[in-house]
């Protein structure tokens, strides 16, 4: 019987490009270069160690996003991944969390799953909240924030290492796991993979082929409503000191003079 | 007046410090009912009202230790079926954002994560985030439902106000999803005896340029000087010369002191996206061209082991 593992993966802005809101105080998208979330990169990664421990496994790599998101999916099939879901439709720009969930847990549901794996946050949102939604939606457990995690005989077992304390978690499938980047190093793509990756199909979903109102996802569909963006102030200069000897009691002069001592 | 419930972020009762802030907060909004879910609501109780909480709902029940996040969904949403709030304020903790969402989705609400400010408004509470590694600073509503907030630690000072605290208990029951993910066991972190990084005044971070777990001990040392919790950068952290508990960034604790020094760290975007909103920023790098002296109030060209210790010493003699 095969286990069926659905990887959810955001196509985000590059972080270390200058990253920007559009007019419409949603992200802008054409000022930096797309790319697979690095984080979900971890979620891949653990969903083939996971397909690799397992007698039979198929792993469905997910996207929502817009033509571009396609890479995202490439990546992921150059790493292993086995076939592709694209979620694209117009009416899905400046989605919320909660909408962004919704059409997630229907393309999972369309895919048929009995592992969810996420990353623990994208890196442009940051809200780290759609994988307890997702699990709230399809009524699974969450095992979330793993920094360990197995599936074996219809359980997944994993670590989340809190601030209080580190808990051994286990929930039976089908079940969603996110994993943090503490969960091991994600792999490079062969370049065996990269070309076996374009012979591997990815599936093209609209709203429609999901059985969803446009009116329950978009800027319009959003139960949020971001008002006003303005760009942090750059700070002004600091004074920048050449220890010469004297550095860490000029550093603690400064330290009085702020109060700080 | 409109009731705000805060779900209370506590220890065996000990009210952490994010709460008390949660409660200054709710008071720009309404008037606080505080939920505390869990044992030692007696010990909390007395605490939650001297910072405004006109209720306090409590439950307890061994679900609530022994599964993740859903029983807390389960009495929080139950909570909220017993006094109509106008805003759920949750702390801004991995497990708090988990229960948050959640709630948010059986309220038919929108949620806003990460708030680092909260003030009322004409249509509701208008939440202040930081977004793209703090580049932008955002105001955002909830425009439907009961809104949703979880909110940043060190983002309102803690102010107490009288009130009631009458304790009500909260009858709860748990649906079918509370009980699917077992706690099998947990193992409590053992305290340095330093502040908390979220909630410190102070911090006091090493990098890659610390060069070695057994030198991690001159961060700590300037760090005791001056009673400031300790952070690492997710090179030091990968090293494995300090606990990942201690990372300061997009994968680690977003921290915002009065005080932020980071010894040799050059300032990544992720590493930034988890200080770049402390109030002054230090740093000591021997490279003059690291981008974290692009942030800094003041800054030291030099090496850390000469300039730390030394800054260390000074601290110690000026405070005698
Ligand atoms: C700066 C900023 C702030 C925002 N603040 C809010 C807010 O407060 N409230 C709100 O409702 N919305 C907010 N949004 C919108 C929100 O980020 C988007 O709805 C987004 O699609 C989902 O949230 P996230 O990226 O934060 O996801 P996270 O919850 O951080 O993502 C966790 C995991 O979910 C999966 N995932 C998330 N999105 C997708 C996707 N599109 N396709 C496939 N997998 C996915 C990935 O595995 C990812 O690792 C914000 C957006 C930005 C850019
Ligand atoms: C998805 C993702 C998430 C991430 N999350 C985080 C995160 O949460 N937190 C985080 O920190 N990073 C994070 N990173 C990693 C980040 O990109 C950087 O790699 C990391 O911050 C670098 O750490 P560093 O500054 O200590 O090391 P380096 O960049 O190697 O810098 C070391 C610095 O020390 C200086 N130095 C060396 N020796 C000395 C000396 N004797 N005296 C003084 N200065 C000296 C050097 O000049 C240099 O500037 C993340 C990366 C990714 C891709």
């Amino acid at each position: 019987m095969s286990l069926r593992i659905v990887v959810a993966v955001k196509y985000v802005p590059d972080a270390t490009g200058d990253r920007h809101f559009a007019d419409d105080l949603t992200t802008d998208r054409d000022a930096v270069d797309g790319l697979l979330s690095e984080l979900d990169e971890y979620a891949v990664e653990q969903a083939l160690q996971i397909a690799d421990a397992a007698d039979d496994a198929e792993i469905t790599v997910l996207t929502v996003g817009p033509e571009d998101a396609k890479d995202a999916l490439r990546k992921a099939l150059s790493m292993g991944a086995d076939k592709a879901i694209h979620v694209e439709d117009d009416a899905l720009h400046g989605t919320d969390v909660i909408g962004t969930s919704l059409v997630l847990a229907k393309a999972i549901e369309h895919a048929g799953y009995d592992l969810v794996v996420t990353g623990m946050a994208s890196t442009d949102g940051t809200a780290g909240v759609v994988p307890a939604l997702l699990a709230e939606r399809l009524g699974i457990p969450q095992v979330t924030l793993l920094s360990e995690v197995a599936v074996a005989d219809g359980k997944v077992t994993g670590r989340r290492d809190g601030d209080a304390a580190s808990e051994q978690l286990e929930a039976s499938l089908p079940a969603l796991v996110s994993v943090t980047d503490q969960s091991g190093e994600a792999r490079y793509p062969s370049f065996k993979g990269i070309m076996a990756a374009k012979k591997k199909p990815v599936e093209s979903l609209d709203l429609s082929d999901l059985g969803i109102d446009e009116a329950e996802v978009g800027l319009g569909g959003a139960w949020t409503a971001v008002q006003d963006v303005t760009a942090r102030p750059p700070r002004t200069a600091g004074t920048i000191v050449k220890d010469e000897g004297e550095g860490g009691k000029q550093l603690a002069a400064y330290l009085a003079e702020q109060k700080f001592i | 007046m409109a009731e705000v419930l805060v779900l209370v972020d506590h220890v065996d009762g000990a009210v952490r410090k994010p709460t008390l802030e949660l409660l200054t907060l709710a008071r720009r909004i309404g008037d606080p009912v505080a939920v505390h879910l869990g044992p030692g609501a007696e010990a909390a109780a007395p605490v939650l009202a001297e910072h405004g909480a006109v209720k306090v709902l409590t439950a307890d029940a061994p679900e609530f230790a022994d599964y993740l996040v859903v029983p807390k969904v389960d009495a929080l949403q139950a909570a909220a079926a017993a006094v109509s709030p106008v805003a759920v304020l949750v702390a801004s903790s991995a497990e708090g954002k988990e229960v948050a969402a959640r709630l948010a989705l059986r309220l038919g609400s929108g949620i806003i994560t990460d708030a680092t400010d909260l003030v009322a408004g004409d249509e509701g509470p208008v939440a202040t985030q930081s977004a793209f590694a703090a580049a932008f600073t955002t105001t955002s509503r909830v425009s439907r439902g009961v809104p949703v907030i979880t909110v940043k630690p060190n983002s309102a000072p803690v102010e107490p106000a009288a009130a009631a605290g009458t304790v009500e208990p909260l009858a709860v029951t748990f649906g079918e999803l509370a009980t699917g993910t077992k706690v099998v066991s947990r193992t409590p972190r053992q305290s340095t005896g330093r502040p908390e990084l979220t909630e410190a005044a102070i911090v006091v971070s090493g990098g890659r340029g610390v060069n070695g777990a057994e030198n991690f001990s001159v961060i700590e040392d300037l760090a005791d000087s001056l009673g400031a919790a300790v952070g690492a950068s997710r090179a030091a952290v990968d090293a494995g010369w300090y606990p990942h508990t201690n990372q300061v960034g997009q994968t680690g604790k977003s921290v915002s002191p009065q005080l932020y020094i980071a010894n040799g760290i050059s300032g990544a975007i992720q590493h930034r996206a988890g200080m770049q909103t402390s109030k002054t920023i230090v740093a000591v790098n021997k490279d003059a061209e690291a981008p974290i002296f692009d942030l800094v109030d003041y800054g030291v060209v030099g090496d850390l082991f000469q300039v730390v210790p030394q800054l260390t010493e000074e601290i110690k003699a000026r405070k005698g």
